[in-house]
């Protein structure tokens, strides 16, 4: 009974951090410069591994965590590639 | 009893994750300059992802996706703040003026 109900609050903890990851795309379409942009993607991607790894617990699929290590990775590949370029050549292309 | 102890540290552990993550959200989308946001993200989004990995390190128990889970906790923790400081080194070197208190005092809130 104890077991259901933890499978709950990670599936409702996970609907939650959806919305907060919802949000971001106001500071990802809005945001000045690209940098700002960015930092939204990377916020958004960090939300995106968390609820990942709750609806793995939520819904008692341990292979979410793989996909959920992989995005961590590129996540942190795109920021720093990115963050890069634009100093370097004036641009992402 | 261990199984009340454990299912209450599990509920705190995500609560406050949430309203970390919270924080993060409003910092994120309130603040006015490039490098305030990257302060919060940096800081209150590590530690709102860690402390909700840590909860479901906890809900797992001992088996192998507890290690996957430890990992990705470890990674996040490393890896979020240099992602940070990458942005805010690329916004320093682009020309991005920081935001100082003068501005604020003359009305230039963005």
């Amino acid at each position: 009974m104890t077991a259901d109900l933890i499978n709950e609050i990670f599936i409702g903890a996970a609907a939650l951090f959806v919305v907060l990851a919802i949000l971001m795309f106001y500071r990802a379409v809005k945001g000045p410069t690209t940098q700002d942009r960015l930092l939204a993607v990377n916020v958004l991607g960090t939300n995106t591994v968390v609820i990942l790894a709750l609806l793995a617990a939520g819904l008692d699929q341990p292979w979410f965590l793989d996909i959920a290590l992989i995005y961590a990775l590129l996540n942190f590949l795109v920021a720093v590639a990115v963050s890069k370029f634009t100093v370097e050549r004036g641009g992402v292309l | 009893m261990i199984e009340q102890v454990r299912f209450w540290a599990i509920v705190v552990l995500v609560a406050f994750g949430l309203f970390f993550t919270f924080v993060s959200a409003v910092g994120v989308i309130r603040l006015p300059d490039v490098y305030a946001r990257a302060h919060t993200a940096s800081q209150t989004d590590t530690l709102g992802a860690g402390l909700a990995l840590g909860a479901v390190a906890l809900a797992l128990g001992w088996q192998h996706a507890t290690i996957y889970t430890v990992l990705l906790l470890f990674f996040v923790f490393i890896t979020n703040p240099t992602a940070a400081h990458a942005i805010a080194r690329s916004a320093a070197e682009s020309g991005i003026e920081p935001l100082t208190s003068d501005d604020l005092e003359e009305g230039e809130r963005r």
